[in-house]
């Protein structure tokens, strides 16, 4: 415990940075694949095409792609932006499933009675399909947190701060209470996100609570998120891809 | 009065659901579209505030062309309530009577006091306004439905199967609810059913239509059980059958009217 109670603040300000690096990528890829989302909803014949291509997405290796970034940014090589964004596309890669399968479960019987009380398409979206998705959407939000902050660790072996450093430099100098450090405070800062997702949820979607079918829902879609970004819905779109990816991570 | 001439819809996949339909609906009255599944009466019922858009012909609203007004406005000024209520999960029981009112720009203090008004109405209990819908019976919720039909005070009332989901007992009801409602507002109500039996207690106009939304026979329930225009009006209406085919027998000296099977069901008044 001596090297965790003298190294207190290293691990403090490595954390901060650890959150300061995830953020951005969960709200910028939630963001992103809302439109991305719809129109794979929208649009029969998008479906397929959107959804495989996002779950390509998946597959690029982080590291490589954090190694190409600044080369195709025009950014330097140890800059965080090149972790945003990578963090951003992985984000993209989870979420527009997510949004796709979450506006196809908002009820047909629901959105007709919506047009036929007189939503202009515009309103019928923001003001009931969107809301709808809530629970499942929160879901996705879910695994993309997760995923992210774990994944940001990846940014210390190109340089950008986060509690990745711990590992690295533990594993360097043998020291294991600085690798355990490391993992216990991204085990902590993903733990704290998912709760405050789901207080999020609480509050905004009061509704979900009292509706039993939103939540089998949503218990649905993390069961099939949990079993891997390509296991749910149908074989057809989805592109057996993404098991290789995770093991070459 | 709703109008419509020679209307005709024919959907992309090449089923004529509506063909070259005539048919006018009498304002301030109840008008009941009835027939089995494929008869088109729900597309006939949707054509009136563009759900679903017709093919050719000209369908007339108080002698307007619907198809000259913004499609979103016309909806706003027109009821609708359909089965299952198609309720908004996400809004209260008080918000999803609002709806309309509020589209409309009327302010939420004001829409929400009216909607409490119209609860009593529909006979809900106010305590109920801060439920979600999910926590209502599947008859409550219909009388939400009904509520948030009338919201808007529209002059027409679209009614689609609304109590085909709820049970004998609650429909019966929901049935008897509509009557009272309707003696007291007067509205312009198109129902549509497949049950005759609801169609004739409804219905100050019948509409049975045949597939493809071709008018088997049109007229009052009495009319139609005097005078079944084709075979197939007589059977769908059941007049050989059972509790239709109504008989007086003379017992004690009096006029005791029976059915196919004598049982007696009643005494004719004289």
């Amino acid at each position: 415990m001596n090297w965790v109670v003298n190294n207190l603040g290293l691990i403090w300000s490595l954390t901060l940075d650890h959150v300061a690096l995830a953020v951005p990528p969960i709200i910028l890829g939630f963001l992103i694949s809302i439109p991305i989302g719809w129109v794979a909803n929208r649009f029969h014949a998008s479906r397929g095409v959107l959804l495989t291509i996002s779950g390509l997405l998946y597959t690029v290796p982080s590291l490589p792609l954090f190694i190409a970034l600044p080369a195709i940014l025009g950014t330097g090589i140890l800059d965080p932006i090149n972790v945003v964004v990578g963090l951003t596309i992985y984000a993209v890669a989870l979420m527009v499933r997510s949004v796709a399968d979450a506006l196809a479960a908002v009820d047909a019987g629901v959105r007709q009675a919506a047009t036929a009380m007189g939503y202009s398409a515009w309103q019928r979206f923001w003001r009931v399909e969107f809301p709808l998705a809530g629970p499942v959407l929160l879901a996705g939000l879910r695994v993309v947190s997760v995923s992210t902050v774990s994944l940001v660790s990846i940014g210390s072996v190109v340089g950008v701060s986060s509690l990745g450093y711990l590992f690295l430099n533990g594993l360097q100098r043998n020291i294991i209470e600085e690798v355990a450090s490391g993992i216990v405070a991204t085990l902590v800062i993903a733990v704290v996100f998912d709760l405050l997702l789901v207080l999020a949820g609480r509050v905004l979607l009061p509704w979900a609570k009292a509706d039993p079918t939103a939540r089998r829902a949503r218990r649905k879609t993390v069961e099939t998120a949990i079993a891997g970004p390509s296991a749910g819905g149908s074989a057809v779109d989805d592109p057996a891809v993404s098991d290789p990816s995770m093991a070459g991570r | 009065m709703i109008e419509f001439r020679t209307v005709t819809k024919k959907f992309p996949d090449g089923t004529v659901a509506v063909d070259e339909l005539s048919l006018v609906i009498p304002a301030r009255q109840t008008t009941v579209l009835v027939g089995s599944s494929g008869s088109g009466k729900t597309t006939i019922l949707r054509m009136i505030n563009r759900m679903v858009e017709k093919t050719s012909g000209d369908i007339e609203i108080d002698g307007e062309d619907i198809y000259a007004l913004n499609p979103v406005k016309l909806r706003r000024s027109i009821g609708y309530v359909m089965q299952n209520s198609g309720l908004l999960p996400h809004r209260k029981v008080i918000d999803n009577v609002t709806t309309v009112p509020v589209l409309n720009g009327v302010k939420k203090a004001q829409a929400r006091e009216a909607a409490l008004t119209l609860l009593d109405t529909v006979g809900l209990d106010r305590s109920l306004a801060e439920r979600y819908p999910s926590q209502l019976s599947g008859g409550q919720q219909q009388r939400v439905g009904v509520a948030r039909g009338l919201a808007a005070d529209p002059n027409i009332l679209l009614m689609d199967e609304p109590f085909g989901a709820v049970d004998p007992i609650v429909r019966s009801e929901l049935q008897q609810e509509l009557i009272r409602i309707q003696r007291d507002l007067g509205k312009t109500i198109v129902f549509v059913t497949h049950d005759i039996d609801e169609a004739f207690l409804l219905g100050d106009q019948v509409v049975l239509l045949e597939k493809g939304g071709r008018i088997a026979q049109q007229g009052t329930p009495a009319e139609i059980l005097s005078r079944p225009t084709s075979d197939f009006v007589a059977t769908f209406i059941g007049a050989d059958r059972g509790r239709r085919a109504l008989r007086v027998e003379v017992v004690n000296g009096r006029n005791v009217v029976v059915d196919e099977d004598g049982r007696p069901t009643g005494v004719l008044q004289s």
